[in-house]
């Protein structure tokens, strides 16, 4: 009998492929169709911004974080906004730190729409792309009119925020969140019964507790393998500790089960905004520490030394006592670090990110082995990855 | 809070007192430095110890400091979901001196270590897939490190001749502007020049 050889195969997956949702890079081994290895090239969007924040002040530093997850830019700006203000000691305003965690939860919403949404497409289905996007557009359109920008906030401040909502914004916020529910319920109706999206999502890459645990998981990936977690509860930061929420926790640890906290976790989200629309209080948006924060427009108008507070804050920037601290905030992805390193300067000595798509992505092998190459896409869909993040 | 660190970092002293170098707490955060042959060691400890049980090594970076004689650290931030605490650990490290890699500890940590070898050029010992991660393919350099400027060394640009990306010295159009905003009447700390005087035998 002639022998017969059995060679694995090495696939290219991407870079430029839509469901590596961004430049990834798989080098993929496999036996027929089964993988085998899979090995994520990354590094193809790297832009180097840690080494650019170390030559930038603190203030130039924040656009940064914008472009890391540019899913949800408002959360990565509150980590970086609440490392410097640990290090300056920094008291923020009731008012301010009600409308960072209402847009941190706008943040939250729009990077759970994107993904849930496109990791449907990714397995098949159309319809919620093209629904969630008219949703996304109109949070976008909130974060525009508050900021100027609708994907790019540059926002928050260490010392609170940019500027103050404007009149009649608190008023179509609630309404939008009166409605929204009824948007994920339809979502829901779509995805989540549906024979096809189960099949291709149920008991597909499997992670246990423990394995998560040793992975770095964090976020709605370590919550969907049943582990009560979340830096909003068990480190509260800004006005967290006054708002009420559940933690969704899942059981399987699946892709399906890292789907539906996504969708769960977007109607808690909506409650945290509505509260945090109601308990807003009134007074400033940020610290009247003019060493850190600028005068207003008319103040310099008339007043010599705002003019020279201004001239300084936005040449020299501020100088930020020599220590080191690492702040975390629960991210829409995850748990979203910053390690930062000040030498007494106006600019940071170190900024490391901790992105928490970064060790998501490195388990993806471990997801992916003895799974089909067409379970690799539900693998990456479901794990939330976003290129900004994991290359900087 | 903080007293709860304090216990900790004293019984993590306690218990391994040939390892550690010394603990530390700033801004509610703990901080131990520990002796670079001694992480894998110290990580275990603190990863399976029923006081410590920081199940997660969230983060591993390296930081440059030029001028000290090891001049880079390695910096190892944990999680215990158990205790709801965090600590941060530190080793110290040159140019040629390995740290022993703790990707058989956390298997988190292969990645991270991959990435400090590639922007700082930090080398892990029995490291199972020690390639660069960020950079190009080919990279020469290791760019987060203070000496490396922020303008790299090549460019690339698409030549319509050999049709392909060619590398490129850089050049730049303007030279590169970097301010000096320390200034001096906050940033000296010595005696000016002229000044020598003025305090002591007068």
């Amino acid at each position: 009998m002639a022998e017969t050889q059995i060679k694995n195969f090495t696939l290219n997956f991407g870079p430029q492929h839509p469901a590596t949702h961004g430049v990834l890079r798989l080098v993929l081994e496999m036996d027929g169709e089964v993988i085998e290895r899979a090995d994520p090239h990354i590094g193809l969007l790297h832009r180097g911004t840690e080494k650019l924040i170390e030559y930038k002040s603190y203030l130039q530093a924040i656009p940064y974080f914008d472009r890391l997850d540019y899913v949800a830019p408002q959360n990565q700006e509150h980590a970086f906004a609440l490392a410097v203000e640990k290090l300056l000691g920094l008291e923020v305003p009731p008012r301010a730190q009600y409308i960072r965690v209402l847009y941190a939860e706008i943040g939250r919403i729009l990077s759970h729409i994107l993904n849930v949404c496109s990791y449907a497409m990714d397995v098949g289905a159309m319809t919620p792309m093209l629904w969630g996007f008219e949703e996304r557009e109109r949070l976008m359109e909130f974060c525009e009119r508050v900021s100027g920008a609708r994907m790019h906030m540059n926002y928050f401040r260490p010392g609170g925020v940019a500027f103050d909502m404007p009149s009649g914004l608190a008023e179509d916020i609630h309404g939008w969140a009166d409605h929204f529910p009824s948007f994920v319920d339809d979502c829901e109706t779509l995805l989540t019964e549906n024979r096809i999206f189960k099949q291709r999502t149920v008991d597909i890459g499997v992670i246990t507790a423990d394995q998560a645990l040793d992975w770095g998981f964090s976020g709605p990936n370590l919550r969907a393998c049943g582990i009560a977690w979340d830096l909003r509860k068990a480190r509260p930061y800004d006005v967290y500790e006054k708002m009420e929420f559940g933690v969704v926790v899942g059981k399987h640890g699946d892709c399906y089960a890292r789907y539906l906290m996504r969708m769960a976790e977007m109607r808690e989200s909506v409650k945290i905004i509505k509260q945090s629309l109601e308990h807003m209080p009134g007074g400033p948006v940020k610290t009247d520490d003019r060493k850190i924060t600028p005068p207003s427009r008319a103040e310099m108008k008339h007043s010599m030394e705002a003019l020279i507070h201004h001239f300084k804050l936005f040449t020299e920037g501020y100088h930020v006592p020599a220590g080191e601290t690492y702040t975390a905030v629960e991210a829409p992805k995850g748990e979203f670090g910053v390690y930062l390193v000040s030498d007494g300067t106006n600019k940071p000595y170190r900024c490391k990110i901790r992105a928490p798509g970064f060790a998501h992505l490195q388990a993806l092998e471990l997801l992916s082995k003895g799974h089909m190459l067409a379970d690799v896409v539900a693998n990456i869909g479901s794990i939330d990855i976003v290129f900004g993040e994991i290359d900087r | 809070m903080d007293l709860a660190l304090k216990d900790l970092g004293d019984y993590i002293a306690e218990a391994l007192p040939q390892e550690v170098l010394g603990t530390e707490i700033e801004f509610d955060e703990l901080m131990v430095r520990v002796r670079r042959e001694a992480i894998v060691k110290v990580l275990t400890f603190l990863r399976d110890d029923v006081n410590c049980r920081f199940q997660q090594l969230m983060d591993l970076c390296g930081v440059d400091y030029p001028e000290r004689e090891k001049r880079f650290e390695v910096v190892y931030n944990l999680l215990s979901l158990t205790h709801n605490m965090r600590v941060r650990v530190k080793v110290e490290t040159d140019e040629e001196t390995p740290v022993p890699s703790v990707s058989g500890v956390f298997s988190s940590a292969t990645w991270w270590e991959r990435e400090a070898w590639d922007l700082f050029g930090i080398y892990f010992s029995e490291h199972p897939d020690l390639r660069r991660i960020m950079t190009d393919y080919g990279f020469d350099g290791h760019p987060l490190r203070k000496d490396f400027p922020l303008t790299g060394y090549v460019e690339v640009r698409y030549d319509d001749e050999q049709k392909r990306v060619v590398y490129e010295p850089v050049k730049l159009t303007q030279e590169f502007r970097t301010f000096d905003f320390l200034s001096p009447w906050e940033g000296v700390q010595g005696v000016l020049p002229g000044d020598e005087k003025a305090d002591g035998d007068a």
